[in-house]
């Protein structure tokens, strides 16, 4: 096996299959989606593959969309809500590049959106697909770190341990101090790690009218929430769930109800707030919403930004 | 040569493009298992030597490959082609016994007198269980079965033809053993649909 | 007026033409080229071969090129373009005792058929810096010897054949072998399994694992039985032809430690094994390897499980670097969607904080006052 003889020259992209996966294993993953949907909320292991990128930087979710992903598809990719973070660019060009797919910012127009961190404002619809970026699928890890462990817990409906965690954080803080990946219980079975959105977003997931995959590449683990399902955040009859509420509108264009991002303005405790979802808040803006900050100048946001990459 | 005298073998009416395809069916098939009731159109993209249906045997070769044995009914194994042509364009083994498939194809539902002899899974694992793809000539025109569970908004219809027999009674015994438990997947012509375990059925009536 | 953050594409396009101008260094120092990695910093070669799980030096050469001689980032390189690869076959299980041996050390026997060869070792070197090798002195030829083309014994069968070591755990040959890049994992992990993980596992986080159960976190008293390296073929067996044919040769390094065994009612008392084995020239992960395998045997030896090195789940699930860089670098990532949830928790928690010591400072003094009033 002299391996200097071997001619690596040629092994350029144009030999990567359509979304960069070879069919075998798209296959193995598609088999996993399918358990995962019939099973919700129960973590399907997989043989993750090495991709080209780190994980931890949502290797799991570019295997998920790899595997559903047709020519036809429009593809959008958010981190932290936003479609230019740095993360969410270099996804979405490893898509343009390997599967030729047309790439969008605005969420109505998309087929598959993949995220990290959150759930776009914009109500999701029947012909979307909501991929998720899982760093730690687990949600009993930071209670018991065994793998062995925590399968038998999910096998024996044993979540005690996840309520104790949760009533010793309102004894000691008079607050359940999960302010993201707050655990939800999926169809009244499996206890589910909602990947780090914060819990602003926990409502959206039950009975969403859409199809919600979640991919941990590290960790080696596939799971799904079908449309319709009861995704319920775990609480307590005197605590019951809330969501975050933050005291101002978005800056830019004056929304209310929807998560904010702090920016901090200078070093004299100036702040501002700004929706962390940027389609959301260009497109209202291009509605003519606006927020204090924009005073009388409305139409600032950018257009929606639909485009085909050159192959 | 004239197509008159052409005898397909089973080397022939595999995937002509085996990328575009299989996603095109997989797609179909998981809009199908997230919406259980729902009918999903399906390309026409094989075509298989008979009785094995060019949906079945489309949907078998998006999921199946040398790492999942299949098990085949009766009906399919009189046939060596069928047999032929699914180790060819898949590279499964076809495996005697119920309990080691990872798919089982079915070729005449009436004959299938218990699910529970598939593998159901383990409470640990309960993915490692059979997904059965049915043959059904229509997926409207049998008894309507009312259907409810994830994926469903309030309550679904499903009417396939032809089903095992005592179905309601099979059904109602998978559903008891959820997390554990197998999965339907109904192969219409050019159309799929699915009853995943977690699929309950509505008593008429009731 | 504030501007949302934008141009993420540009961004990263300049930060990658910096990253490739930093990589080349001077322009008007020569460029490395591949031969010279692949046969000048051969030992950097071969880690990432062996942790990068594919044997291949010129492109194991090109990652640590394209890496800045990052180890960690040209093993991550290799993985990735490894997983793209078809699979057309598995070969036969080597047989490290017809390896063409380049070095070969047994510390349990003075002598030994086949005898000691020291070959090409940092051993006994003493590490004074050599000004030397700043330029590029000639060096003198190595002296050689006659192949013998003689099987070289494994010690670990001189043991065997005495009943003094336990013989090899016994595979089912009906079972296949396991594949970790295939399968999901899944514990407890059998030992073919096992074995893979470590191979490809971080020679450093190894190394300490191994280190500390020799200062007393289940200590195996191991000794080195054999340590060889060399040149092994590699068999396919071709059905069509129903014989099995060499399609190559890699380079492998051989560990096997011999440790002590209390042995126990039903056997009598013998050595135990740890293994290792490592593509290329890589004797320090290979030791490690062994002692950790040791460790890692500690349930089917019906030993306590007492110490990290024993912990399965633990070292097979940490020992990855490639996930474990991945993981620990993503922390970079922007995270400050979560920040603001915990920022807002932080704020009102202390709020609520700051109000009930008012408060009780309040009653404290609305307390005091009554006192003096009183008084």
């Amino acid at each position: 096996m002299n391996a200097l003889t071997q001619d690596t020259s040629s092994q350029n992209l144009a030999s990567y299959n359509f979304a960069y996966l070879d069919e075998q294993t798209k296959r193995m993953i598609r088999r996993a989606i399918l358990k995962g949907i019939a099973i919700p909320g129960y973590q399907v292991p997989f043989a993750s593959r090495e991709m080209p990128m780190p994980y931890g930087w949502g290797t799991g979710g570019v295997q998920v969309t790899a595997a559903i992903i047709g020519r036809d598809d429009v593809l959008k990719v958010i981190d932290q809500g936003a479609d230019d973070t740095t993360n969410a660019v270099s996804i979405r060009a490893f898509f343009a590049k390997t599967a030729g797919v047309v790439t969008t910012t605005a969420t109505p127009d998309a087929t598959i959106i993949q995220t990290r961190h959150r759930i776009p404002e914009t109500p999701l619809t029947e012909g979307q697909v909501l991929v998720y970026q899982v760093p730690i699928p687990e949600p009993l890890r930071f209670l018991e770190p065994r793998e062995t462990e925590t399968r038998k817990m999910h096998a024996l409906e044993e979540y005690g341990l996840m309520h104790v965690k949760l009533y010793e954080d309102i004894a000691r803080n008079g607050h359940i101090a999960t302010t993201y990946a707050y655990p939800v219980k999926v169809e009244g079975r499996y206890v589910m790690d909602p990947s780090p959105t914060p819990k602003f977003d926990n409502p959206k997931m039950h009975r969403s009218e859409t199809l919600q995959l979640f991919g941990a590449g590290r960790e080696k683990r596939i799971y799904a929430i079908p449309p319709h399902t009861e995704v319920v955040s775990l609480d307590f009859e005197d605590h019951p769930f809330e969501i975050q509420h933050f005291d101002q509108p978005c800056a830019m264009c004056g929304a209310e109800q929807v998560y904010l991002d702090e920016v901090v303005l200078d070093d004299k405790g100036g702040r501002m707030f700004v929706c962390s979802d940027t389609h959301y808040c260009e497109s209202r803006r291009a509605d003519g919403h606006c927020g204090a900050l924009l005073g009388d100048e409305p139409g600032l946001g950018a257009e929606a930004n639909t485009r085909k990459e050159a192959m | 040569m004239p197509a008159a005298t052409h005898t397909p073998t089973v080397y022939e009416g595999g995937f002509s493009d085996p990328v575009g395809s299989s996603q095109a069916v997989f797609r179909a098939l998981m809009d199908a298992m997230a919406r259980p009731g729902s009918v999903q159109d399906l390309p026409v993209v094989t075509a298989p030597p008979a009785p094995l249906t060019a949906s079945a045997s489309a949907l078998l070769a998006t999921l199946a490959d040398a790492d999942t044995p299949v098990w085949l009914d009766p009906t399919l194994m009189k046939t060596t082609e069928v047999k032929d042509w699914i180790v060819f364009h898949t590279g499964a083994e076809i495996t005697p016994h119920q309990s080691e498939a990872a798919f089982a194809l079915v070729a005449s539902p009436g004959g299938l007198a218990a699910l529970n002899g598939f593998s159901l899974g383990t409470q640990e694992f309960p993915d490692r269980s059979t997904t059965l793809i049915l043959q059904v000539s229509s997926l409207t025109d049998g008894a309507a079965l009312t259907l409810e569970g994830p994926g469903i908004k309030g309550q679904a219809s499903l009417a396939p033809d032809p089903m095992p027999p005592h179905f309601e009674a099979q059904w109602q015994a998978n559903r008891a053993a959820f997390p554990r438990g197998v999965d339907l997947v109904f192969a219409g012509p050019d159309c799929v649909a699915a009853m995943p375990r977690s699929t309950r059925l509505v008593r008429e009536g009731a | 007026m504030y501007v949302a953050v934008k141009g993420g594409e540009a961004a990263i396009a300049n930060a990658h033409r910096l990253l490739a101008a930093r990589r080349r260094g001077d322009a008007n120092v020569p460029g490395l080229t591949l031969e010279q990695i692949a046969g000048q910093l051969s030992l950097a070669v071969d880690r990432v071969m062996g942790e990068g799980s594919l044997y291949d030096p010129e492109l194991a050469a090109l990652a640590i090129k394209q890496a800045r001689g990052d180890l960690i980032e040209a093993v991550f390189l290799l993985r990735a373009y490894r997983t793209t690869l078809p699979r057309f076959g598995h070969s036969e299980p080597m047989d490290t005792g017809r390896m063409v041996v380049e070095r070969r050390i047994s510390a349990i026997y003075k002598d030994l058929p086949g005898g000691q060869l020291l070959g090409p070792t940092f051993d006994y070197t003493h590490r004074l810096l050599d000004p030397e090798l700043a330029g590029d002195a000639p060096v003198d030829a190595p002296e050689t010897g006659e192949d013998a083309n003689e099987r070289v014994v494994r010690v670990s069968d001189i043991l065997g054949d005495e009943g003094l070591i336990e013989d090899d755990p016994l595979a089912d040959a009906s079972r296949p072998v396991a594949d970790i890049t295939r399968t999901p994992t899944e514990y407890p992990m059998d030992r073919d399994a096992r074995l893979q993980t470590l191979a490809r596992g971080d020679e450093g986080f190894l190394l300490a694992l191994a280190y500390s159960t020799q200062r007393g976190y289940a200590r195996s008293h191991p000794f080195v039985g054999e340590i060889r390296i060399g040149e092994v073929d590699v068999e396919v067996m071709i059905p069509e032809l129903g014989f099995t044919v060499a399609i190559g040769r890699v380079k492998l390094t051989e560990c096997q430690m011999v440790n002590q065994f209390q042995g126990s009612a039903k056997a009598p008392p013998q050595f135990t094994r740890g293994y290792g084995l490592v593509f290329g020239h890589a004797e320090r992960k290979a030791m490690a390897m062994s002692l950790c395998d040791r460790a890692l045997r500690a349930s089917e030896l019906g030993e306590d499980i007492v110490a990290p090195a024993q912990d399965e789940e633990f070292v097979l699930s940490h020992c990855d670097n490639v996930q474990a860089t991945g993981f620990v670098e993503h922390l970079k990532l922007p995270h400050y969607v979560d920040f603001q949830a915990e920022l807002d928790l932080v704020r009102r928690m202390r709020a609520e904080h700051f109000e009930a010591a008012t408060k009780a400072a309040d009653e404290t003094a609305a307390t005091d006052d009554t006192m003096e009033a009183a008084e």
